[in-house]
């Protein structure tokens, strides 16, 4: 009973943090269909942020959900203003910058800040679950999740700002006619989204060790995730995290975590090719 | 001379084609030969993807999947056989048949180009995690093992067909691959003129009408692909062979960004690009990692960490930067560049010699 | 005579709105067929369900006795019709004598399709300038380029959607001698919005309203009818007659 009831928990985690890794790429291509090949990038600023801050003094928590994702969310208005609001509709133009500037990025970390060693322990101690003991953190992490996807669909549903975005997402030029700056609705929310994945990075920071180029360990699984998901931001994000975290965690359980990689893998490229547009192509088009 | 006008670029390859072959190799020093031996090798991997997106619009972010499935591939079977020619030809089909069925898969059931894009690359992302957590002894095909991160060392260079005994040295390796090069442009060239070869640009050009004339897209797509991956393959052979090693080095997502990025700087649209970009940016590459660089002092103080000039010329922030200046100012690559330049100042040259004719 | 082109309660529903309603549609082999009918009509959708664009929602389109319904569009095509879209698809960075070829090259060999393709330059009378890119070419050309590309094709039926659209006068009059030309060999659907083309080029009219086929008559008893006259000739036909 203790053990089905630490797999759920395990699964639960597996999910939380695609969710959570996947979340900011799902707004910025959400809004702008724009694929941020630098995402992985921006998660691994949001851990390095963390990682410096909190070891020259200031409160982990602080770091965390501060000042790592101030800092990425202003870097992220940065990249939209020099690069991304120059290739608007030229879908693999984008892709071609952002992967420049990912290389960028890595190669930028890795001449600064790259001999830093990541010795951070995962802090909140551990819990019983009868025989069994899990990491405290994981509970977190699945908070955290929770919190901030609500947040999200809090923002999008009854913000003004929510609203606006929603119609952008929908009919940008409709928007551009009804007054609606687009532009600065854009430059949020790349801010929004960079803010996101900052603080994803930031939050994985004790279960990971940061490097220059952890950003290949959470970029594949976060395209997948948002591609699989499909257009619409929140409800895609849910459901692909929900499909893919569970079908991973369990083929884990029975194999070895990196046959599960694999798995996930495979089952995304399976969901695209019966569903092209992804979950939300077909089901809960509606939402949010 | 008649043939000199019309193709002036094939009487240009050919003709280099014979000093490579013949001249070059006499007035160079061997180590250079080793160099320029791999460098055909990644010239001809450029073809690959120049053919497949330059010509056939289909952004495989994964090219290097069939580069590397190729090497692997001669590796195992080499090891197992001790001939070499039945794992070259492996090493072409193997990746083929793997095009094949990923491409049905994507070409039949209609993904849009950048979701097709996104899979490739997962799918040399899937190879990458396969191959380095096979190390340890237990991994193995027959007589070869596979290897993890450190690859499969020991590879028997090629030998002449039916002959084991007779193996090529560091000019033989050279003389083929410089061959195999040449023939791959030309054979290329050849393919673009026939009906395939148009139909397959003109669906890069405009899908939805060479359906409506009556081709079907999906089956000329997976026929390019199919062929690019043939291609790539004989180059992950001729790679294996030159260095007598593979490594899981050539599935990982640097290696294929220097694929694009070799077909973007040359040029899309264009073969000529794509080889030199490839050879020049491999050498700019191997010279910033040279001692030479080691030398340069300049740099700078800032919050108190020292940063050296040397270490901003590593390969990732190069690469990097050309991937964003490219994309913003010189989108369709060099030679594109180069080009359009050259004609604009022709068609500005007859306009002003033409004033007073009416306005196009 | 044989119907070359048929529908059977052919039906497209967009959520619940029925765009076009079980039409019933029949086009004689040799025939020449204008559809016309106000915007939103369907004639549009009817149009796209017929080239293998759309896939209908319910009903079967018949071509040649053989039942294309919902069949791939280069299937359709090699089937043999030829179309033409309203907004020109054609290779804009190809030279015009490319462009044909690519249509012509697909059911002959490559030195018959070079002669078949001087040829329709001459017909559009586009020969001198052969070796131009067409996306250097006015408007008008360039569905002149796309009608040369469908009769490369050499198909059964050729399904026109707004050939004149964007044109000048003269260029309507070349369009209409032209298609008048081409209905010697080829029996033609043409949709369309201009009436002064129509009768130039028209013998029978169906007219679209709401889905479904309001009339369907000789032109001039189509421009007498009330009901067409209320729907949509309203007030053009004030200006006309």
């Amino acid at each position: 009973m203790d053990f089905a009831a630490v797999i759920f928990i395990q699964v639960l985690f597996a999910i939380a943090s695609l969710a959570l890794i996947s979340l900011g790429l799902a707004i910025i291509f959400g809004m702008m269909r724009v694929i941020n090949f630098a995402h992985g990038e921006f998660l691994m600023m949001g851990g390095f942020t963390t990682l410096l801050l909190s070891n020259a003094g200031m409160n982990l928590w602080v770091a965390m959900f501060v000042a790592a994702p101030l800092l990425v969310g202003l870097f992220g208005v940065v990249v939209e203003r020099l690069i991304i609001r120059r290739l608007y509709g030229r879908i693999f133009e984008t892709v071609l910058a952002t992967w420049g500037l990912s290389l960028l990025m890595i190669g930028v970390a890795s001449v600064t800040v790259g001999y830093y060693q990541s010795t951070m322990q995962a802090p909140l101690g551990s819990v019983a679950i009868g025989n069994y003991r899990e990491s405290g953190y994981t509970f977190f992490v699945i908070a955290v999740a929770i919190l901030v996807l609500g947040g999200v669909y809090f923002g999008l549903r009854f913000t003004r700002f929510g609203l606006l975005a929603r119609g952008t997402m929908q009919n940008p030029a409709m928007a551009a006619a009804l007054g609606v700056n687009t532009g600065r609705v854009y430059a949020v929310t790349f801010f929004v989204g960079s803010a996101l994945s900052g603080l994803a990075g930031a939050v994985l920071t004790p279960l990971v060790s940061v490097s220059p180029v952890i950003g290949f360990s959470y970029i594949a699984r976060a395209f997948i995730t948002v591609i699989g998901g499909g257009a619409v931001a929140l409800s895609g994000t849910i459901s692909a995290s929900a499909l893919f975290g569970s079908i991973s965690q369990f083929v884990a359980f029975a194999t070895t975590p990196v046959v599960g990689e694999v798995a996930l893998l495979i089952a995304a490229i399976i969901l695209i090719r019966i569903l092209p547009e992804g979950i939300t192509g077909r089901f809960f088009r509606r939402g949010l | 001379m008649s043939a000199l006008k019309r193709h002036p670029s094939l009487v240009v390859m050919f003709a280099l084609a014979l000093i490579f072959v013949f001249i070059v190799p006499q007035v160079t020093e061997l180590y250079i030969i080793n160099d320029m031996t791999v460098f055909a090798v990644m010239a001809t991997l450029a073809l690959s993807l120049a053919l497949v997106w330059g010509f056939g619009g289909i952004l495989s972010l994964g090219q290097s999947v069939f580069f590397g499935i190729g090497g692997y591939v001669y590796a195992i079977t080499v090891l197992n056989t001790g001939e070499s020619t039945i794992p070259i030809l492996l090493g072409v089909v193997v990746p083929m048949a793997f095009a094949a069925v990923l491409g049905y898969f994507m070409f039949y059931g209609r993904i849009s180009d950048i979701y097709l894009a996104v899979i490739t690359l997962t799918v040399s992302l899937i190879f990458y995690h396969l191959i380095v957590s096979t190390s340890g002894g237990q991994w193995r095909i027959g007589k070869s093992p596979i290897g993890g991160y450190n690859g499969i060392p020991g590879l028997p260079p090629i030998n002449v067909p039916g002959d084991p005994s007779a193996r090529l040295g560091f000019e033989g390796k050279y003389y083929l691959s410089i061959i195999v090069l040449f023939l791959t442009y030309f054979g290329i060239r050849w393919l673009l003129a026939t009906r395939f070869g148009r139909v397959a640009v003109s669906i890069r050009e405009n899908e939805a009408r060479t359906e409506l004339i009556g081709y079907d897209a999906r089956a000329y797509k997976l026929a390019l692909y199919a062929i690019g991956a043939g291609v790539a393959g004989l180059a992950g052979v001729l790679y294996a062979n030159w260095g007598g090693f593979i490594s899981p080095v050539v599935f990982n997502i640097f290696f294929t960004a220097q694929i694009i990025v070799w077909v973007m700087v040359g040029g899309l649209g264009t073969l000529v690009g794509p080889m030199l970009a490839a050879v020049a940016i491999q050498y700019l590459v191997t010279q910033l990692g040279a001692a030479a660089t080691s030398e340069i002092k300049a740099g700078l103080t800032v919050f108190g960490m020292r940063l050296d000039l040397k270490d901003f010329l590593d390969s990732n922030i190069i690469l990097g930067v050309i991937f964003i200046v490219f994309t913003l100012f010189i989108p369709k690559g060099i030679v594109p560049f180069i080009r359009d330049w050259f004609s604009e100042r022709r068609t500005h040259g007859r306009r002003q010699a033409e004033s007073g004719s009416p306005a196009e | 005579m044989t119907a070359i082109l048929e529908t059977r309660d052919l039906s497209k529903r967009f959520g619940g709105v029925a765009a076009v309603d079980e039409v019933n549609f029949s086009l004689n082999d040799g025939e020449l067929r204008c559809l016309i009918g106000p915007n939103g009509a369907g004639k549009s959708t009817f149009f796209k369900m017929l080239c293998g664009q759309l896939k209908p929602s319910e009903g079967q389109v018949l071509f040649r006795g053989n039942d294309i319904t919902g069949a791939e569009p280069h299937g359709i095509a090699r089937a043999g019709m030829g179309i033409k879209t309203q907004v020109p698809s054609v290779y804009d960075g190809l030279s015009l004598r490319e462009n044909i070829m690519l249509s012509a090259w697909r059911t002959r060999t490559k030195r018959d399709a070079l002669a078949i393709v001087e040829d329709l330059l001459m017909k559009i009378r586009l020969a001198d300038q052969a070796d131009r890119l067409v996306g250097h070419l006015a408007h008008g050309q360039r569905q002149w380029v796309e009608l040369a590309m469908v009769l490369a094709q050499d198909p059964v039926l050729v399904l026109l959607d707004e050939p004149t659209a964007g044109m000048t006068l003269d260029e309507v009059e070349s369009t209409a001698a032209l298609i008048r030309d081409i209905n010697q060999t080829y029996s033609i659907i043409v949709v369309e919005h201009d009436m002064q083309f129509i009768r130039m080029i028209a013998e029978t009219v169906t007219v679209f309203h709401q889905g479904k086929i309001l009339a369907e008559d000789q032109v001039d008893n189509i421009m007498r009818n009330p009901a067409v006259r209320d729907v949509y000739l309203g007030k053009q036909a004030d200006r006309g007659a």
